[in-house]
């Protein structure tokens, strides 16, 4: 579906990302793991072709049917984009000319925002709509298009726990059912250990890839990190811990402060 | 009336007033349409540098002698095509050298004007370019602007879901194959199109007037973008019909030599507009948040 070789990101004279390789097919889950930082967002946006990178190419098939879940957007709270509208867009809002919209049409907007749980604010401007109801509508917009590839920023940063789990879930389902390609980025490797294929472990612009069981290793990611990593497992989740010995003076890898690297 | 000529007849009966009309409509229709675009994204600075650049422009085909509106729409596209070389973003970042940059074009036109004024039989040059006036405007142009004006409304249409894309999200649009930079070109060309006719129509320094106001004042109480468009094509068309009246008429109360200026008449009725909805929406806003304790 898509893959990205040997990506090389320099933006301000900083290296984002240094020798990045990925490549998703159809129906497959890879998910993009790191701290703040790392490079996460970089990578997408190389992989969205809405950045060029450096050096390093990238290969796809999808025929520009590409959903994208961006983190937040920006928008003033007056600007006259209902989350009816911003859904629709995801259908037409490549073509040209001014749109004509018929009854089938809206019945397709009316279901996906039904889908996502997003029907009791359709008619609220998106600027006026919290992170989180702002992030079901945006995923709304992604999924109407029926994309081929679907390129999610953080969609669990602002869900709680039971809704974090609930999208991880819809998610699992729509690859199965569409084949559709899924790449999205998280700080916590925990909600996607049950459904990726693949991971993409990134720190410091470098990464480790491979299935989770081959990445979340203290080899692997000590060698990523350049110091001493423990995963530890536990009740069937994983930390990832720093520190030469793991009973003491640990730090929680995953709850580092934005930007603090490894301790 | 006491006089023996029905100031309205006269009114719909002149020439010049037909005239104005025309090219007031068609004008007022682009820069509220265009101006929403102005608003939603942010930018009404580009819109003023334009206004500035294109007075260069206007009051410099004085001095050589072409025509006015060859001289502000050029000037107006030669500028919009530079922004985009420089790229907006990093203009807008650099308030400082910009200033200073928009500071040597009104400079500029001021030289050009006082030439203007010194060397020609222009006169009213100043005037006509800083404040404008529909009432002198020249009958031969008029096609011109008609043309200039439909071109503009057919470039928005065009890239009308593109605009509306990058204006969510400019990594959204690409992701939906929008063309970005394409988009911000073809927007620019259309706001330069509408800056530079109301400028033509009200003036340089006014013409950021008809391009925010009504947009502005429509986005106060519309929730969706298509009427929020009619609205403001609407409140800017009816603020320079009605501000076309009511300076012609001021002629019959007010006496030949004491009429209201066209343009002041039009930006008047901008800012009544805009005051008023601000007032009408914070009373329904307090009336809405007082509503659940009276109850």
């Amino acid at each position: 579906m898509i893959a990205a070789r040997d990506i090389r990101v320099v933006l301000d004279g900083r290296t984002v990302l240094d020798g990045v390789d990925l490549s998703v097919g159809a129906g497959e889950f890879v998910g993009l793991i790191g701290v703040n930082g790392a490079g996460k967002t970089t990578l997408l946006r190389v992989l969205l072709r809405a950045l060029r990178p450096t050096s390093g190419s990238v290969v796809e098939s999808t025929r520009r049917r590409v959903g994208y879940l961006p983190q937040k957007v920006a928008l003033d709270p007056d600007t006259p984009l209902r989350a009816w509208d911003v859904v629709a867009l995801g259908i037409d809002g490549g073509r040209l000319g001014v749109p004509v919209r018929g009854r089938r049409f809206r019945e397709r907007v009316d279901r996906i925002l039904d889908a996502v749980g997003a029907t009791p604010f359709a008619d609220q401007r998106i600027g006026e709509l919290s992170g989180g109801q702002q992030q079901r509508v945006l995923l709304a917009h992604a999924l109407v298009g029926e994309p081929r590839l679907l390129l999610l920023d953080e969609p669990l940063a602002n869900l709680d726990p039971a809704s974090a789990h609930d999208v991880v879930a819809l998610l699992d389902r729509l690859r199965r059912d569409t084949g559709v390609a899924i790449v999205m980025t998280a700080h916590d490797v925990n909600l996607l250990l049950p459904v990726m294929d693949r991971i993409v472990y990134l720190a410091h612009g470098r990464a480790a890839t491979g299935t989770p069981d081959e990445v979340v290793r203290d080899d692997v990611l000590s060698r990523l990190y350049g110091r001493a990593i423990h995963v530890v497992r536990a009740s069937g989740r994983v930390l990832v811990l720093a520190g030469d010995d793991p009973a003491d003076g640990i730090h929680h890898v995953d709850s580092l402060p934005p930007g603090a690297g490894v301790r | 009336m006491t006089g023996s000529v029905d100031p309205l007849a006269a009114f719909f009966a002149s020439p010049t007033v037909h005239a104005a009309l025309i090219v007031g409509g068609f004008v007022s229709v682009v820069a509220g349409i265009v101006g929403v675009f102005v608003v939603v994204r942010g930018q009404s600075f580009a819109g003023h540098a334009l206004a500035d650049l294109g007075a260069v422009g206007g009051s410099g085909a004085f001095l050589i002698g072409i025509d006015q509106v060859a001289g502000f729409v050029g000037a107006g596209i030669i500028a919009a095509l530079l922004m985009e070389i420089v790229g907006i973003r990093r203009i807008q970042g650099r308030d400082i050298a910009t200033g200073i940059v928009f500071a040597l074009g009104l400079g500029l036109t001021a030289l050009f004007l006082y030439w203007d004024t010194t060397t020609g039989s222009t006169g009213n040059a100043a005037i006509s370019v800083l404040f404008g006036s529909l009432f002198v405007i020249d009958q031969s142009v008029v096609p011109v602007i008609v043309v200039l004006s439909i071109i503009a409304l057919l470039l928005i249409g065009a890239v009308y879901r593109w605009l509306l894309m990058d204006s969510l999200d400019p990594d959204l649009a690409a992701a939906r194959g929008v063309p970005v930079r394409l988009t911000g070109i073809v927007f620019l060309i259309a706001l330069a199109l509408a800056v530079e006719l109301s400028s033509l129509s009200i003036g340089a320094i006014l013409s950021t007037a008809l391009l925010i106001g009504p947009a502005a004042t429509a986005l106060q109480f519309t929730r969706r973008f298509g009427p929020a468009l009619v609205a403001s094509a609407g409140l800017a068309l009816a603020s320079t019909w009605i501000g076309c009246l009511i300076s012609f008429e001021s002629y019959y109360w007010a006496g030949r030599s004491d009429n209201w200026p066209v343009s002041f008449c039009i930006v008047a009725l901008i800012f009544i507009a805009y005051v008023t909805t601000r007032i009408a929406r914070g009373l329904s806003r307090r009336r809405l948040a007082a509503a659940p304790v009276e109850a």
